[in-house]
């Protein structure tokens, strides 16, 4: 018969989720002295044998194509390809999801300690002060319970621990941090930054989570440009080597890993007394009894566990009176374009590989304008350079080319480093039809009750995409480019990116000042159970054009050192 | 409809004699390398290995057939698609010229390659035969351009480890002078 196995000690706190969120919490709390459990869904991360930083194709037999060839035939196997850090996937076996009908949803989940931020852009941007006040500033959306006045020391905070390039700039829209010196930048970041003063549009240096400099025992960069392969030297920023390795050296932390968190488990005063979770290896099924639980299992995994955990007193789900557990979910609004670039062609070859990623971007920079078609807006990814050559990576030029013999390996080598492309970057307002909820007719492979998935665009994102896909055309002709992409369909509805796909799900635990209409408080503190925290892009109230990272590191702080202050006055 | 071993019963004594002497020159080809194939035969391997030298020169020197084969053997689709797609061109060259791709003359391969490598030619005697001559385009163009030849080739300097970044002057004024944009600030 089965049994449930109990921990015989009350732990301090079980953080569930290694994450930003979770990784944060843990380093904060153990760095507060306090004892912390962490559940982790996935194995335990050894960079040295999982990161396959500078390995060349031929180094693999298939070259990074799949051991039977998967992604010839479409088959992504590995979601951003086979030298991509272990990170997640976008169908993860034995634990579905489901969709509505007539929504479309992807859903990236990672299964591994450090989670998400071991592959991460490591694109790190403040919110402005009108992202925490979205309603004010156009009257749409949800204001947060905190200003960005109120979130700004944690900022700095995050920003001096992970390490963050940049500049300071004096944008409304992007305001400025502690960064580290920025980044030269590229050949084809210049000269887009050239079009771009033509264009009245800005292009700044980027601001990315990679050290420039040695900080906190982590080496400085070294200019690989593969930090989506994971930094074995720690320079790019994780939650799994800069918080949770040092973390787990104090002493403080234990780590449960492999372990799927099923439910929270509430006492007659309604706190939560217990997490119980299935051991993935033995399906043995376990609890660990705790004093506070922080729930950063990411913003719909979060979602799903409180939905999950009902009670007589909770049966709508646990902090779920509101009902507003699962709502809100938005992701940001993707649109990309690429062009080929004639004064690139020929280029006198060099070493551009530098941090993973742009060392320039453009913030948004409409902000004053009035009369916009879409509030909000979008910021905008630069893309090009000599990348190393991979499996596919010259299809496309051999394809435009034709032909055969040295006259191809004549184009292949003209246009090699010729190209750009331009991903634009923009805010979605929640929408009533866009949520999570359980789907009462599927479980997992542990007996989970699922997710069920609705989500649409409304008019705002669409029109901020006619609005990208114009932007880019004209940065690109500026260039005296091509744009190598068919004019945007009628339907611009087609060719925004589907849901969740840019992996940036928020709003689905959201905070708020008024318990009838928002969970958490504004210290992502339950207003119905004191001693349960969401420390993810759950509590966000908006997903403005920033990625959420920086933010989930932020918000944690701020909720981990509120929580530890709530623990040290006998409140949780 | 997929041809597979397409002429391998056809022109026995023939293509036996071709095989022998094709592979000598695969084996002079890979620096006396014997590979044995994990799945197309000895006669396929070794048109691949020529149509592959021929689509990127080197791309033997590179392992193109070796990769192709390789993963072939591990994908049953991608089997089909070589094993038929080969037979198809050594069936398309015996109705032409009456000899297999390998025992053709080289304008006669090069007559099959152009057939094959711009849309403007398609016909539909030839529609098969281009649509796996994408396939193999770009496998061989893969293989070459991931293969230490083939990324000194293109050129790529990167994948090392640097102390700080710093953009060549001489790449900034090659791009700069022939932009419009290279006189503005």
């Amino acid at each position: 018969m089965l049994q449930v196995q109990r921990s015989p000690e009350v732990h301090d706190v079980v953080v569930i989720g290694s994450g930003a969120g979770g990784g944060t919490t843990i380093k904060v709390l153990t760095d507060l002295g306090i004892n912390v459990t962490l559940i982790e869904a996935g194995p335990m991360l050894n960079p040295a044998k999982d990161f396959k930083e500078h390995v060349w194709p031929w180094e693999v037999d298939h070259r990074g194509v799949g051991p039977n060839a998967e992604n010839y035939f479409g088959k992504n196997i590995y979601p951003f390809g086979y030298f991509q850090a272990p990170n997640g996937y976008w169908d993860v076996p034995g634990e579905p999801f489901t969709v509505a009908e007539g929504s479309e949803f992807k859903w990236f989940r990672s299964r591994i300690l450090g989670g998400r931020t071991n592959h991460y852009g490591r694109i790190s941007l403040r919110f402005a002060d009108y992202d925490f006040k979205p309603y004010d500033f156009d009257g749409l959306g949800y204001n947060w319970p905190l200003t960005y006045d109120e979130m700004a020391p944690y900022y700095d905070k995050a920003e001096e621990f992970i390490g963050v390039t940049g500049t300071r700039e004096g944008f409304r829209s992007a305001p400025d941090g502690k960064f580290l010196p920025p980044v030269p930048p590229r050949v084809h970041e210049q000269l887009i930054m050239k079009a771009g003063k033509r264009l009245n549009i800005p292009v700044i240096p980027s601001r990315m989570a990679m050290l420039t400099k040695s900080i906190h025992g982590r080496a400085a960069c070294h200019y690989c440009g593969q930090c989506g392969r994971g930094c074995r030297t720690a320079s790019a920023f994780t939650s799994s080597q800069a918080m949770i390795f040092p973390a787990m050296k104090t002493g403080k932390l234990n780590i449960i890993n492999n372990a799927m968190a099923r439910e929270l488990l509430v006492g007659d005063d309604g706190t939560v007394r217990a997490v119980s979770y299935v051991d993935k290896a033995t399906r043995a099924e376990k609890q660990v009894r705790c004093r506070a639980v922080v729930v950063a299992a990411s913003a719909c995994e979060s979602a799903r566990l409180l939905l999950n955990s009902k009670s007589t007193k909770f049966p709508g789900g646990l902090a779920n009176g509101s009902g507003m557990v699962g709502r809100n979910l938005t992701d940001t609004v993707g649109y990309a374009l690429g062009g080929t670039i004639p004064a690139m062609e020929g280029m006198p070859r060099h070493n551009c590989d530098g941090i993973g990623g742009m060392h320039v971007y453009v913030p948004w920079w409409e902000l004053e304008k009035k009369n916009k078609d879409f509030p909000r807006g979008y910021h905008i990814e630069i893309g090009g350079g000599f990348g190393m050559p991979q499996i596919g990576s010259f299809r496309g030029v051999a394809a435009r080319a034709e032909g055969y013999g040295n006259p191809l390996k004549d184009s292949i080598r003209q246009y090699y480093g010729s190209t750009v492309s331009f991903a634009g970057r923009g805010e979605m307002i929640p929408n009533e039809h866009s949520y999570c909820e359980i789907d009462p007719n599927v479980v997992d492979q542990f007996g989970i009750p699922v997710l069920r998935f609705h989500f649409r665009w409304s008019d705002h994102e669409i029109d901020m995409v006619k609005h990208m896909d114009k932007t880019f055309r004209s940065l690109i002709e500026t260039m005296g480019g091509r744009v190598t992409a068919p004019d945007l369909p009628e339907q611009s509805a087609k060719a925004v990116s589907v849901g969740g796909e840019i992996i940036h799900e928020a709003g689905t635990v959201r905070m708020g000042a008024d318990p009838k209409t928002s969970v958490l408080n504004k210290w992502s503190q339950a207003h119905e159970v004191k001693n349960l925290i969401v420390a993810d892009a759950a509590p966000f109230n908006g997903n403005p054009d920033k990625n959420v990272t920086l933010t989930i590191v932020a918000n944690a702080w701020r909720a981990a050192e509120h929580l530890a202050d709530e623990m040290k006055k006998g409140n949780v | 409809m997929v041809l597979t071993g397409a002429g391998s019963g056809v022109l026995s004594p023939a293509l036996a004699q071709h095989v022998h002497m094709a592979m000598a020159d695969a084996k002079s080809l890979s620096g006396g390398v014997d590979y044995p194939p994990k799945c197309l035969t000895k006669h396929y391997f070794l048109t691949l290995r020529k149509l592959g030298d021929l689509i990127i020169p080197g791309s033997p020197d590179a392992g193109a057939a070796e990769y192709i084969d390789f993963l072939a053997s591990h994908n049953e689709d991608l089997a089909t698609i070589f094993n038929g797609g080969l037979g198809w061109i050594d069936v398309y060259m015996l109705k032409k010229y009456n000899s297999d791709f390998l025992s053709a003359k080289p304008e006669q391969q090069i007559a099959l390659l152009d057939s094959l490598a711009y849309r403007k030619n398609a016909t539909p005697e030839t529609a098969a035969g281009q649509h796996f001559w994408v396939w193999l385009r770009n496998m061989v163009v893969d293989a070459y351009y991931t293969s230490p030849v083939g990324v000194q080739d293109i050129g790529f300097m990167g994948n090392k480890v640097l102390g700080s970044f710093s953009v060549p002057q001489e790449a900034v004024d090659y791009v700069m002078k022939r932009s419009s944009l290279g006189n503005e600030g």
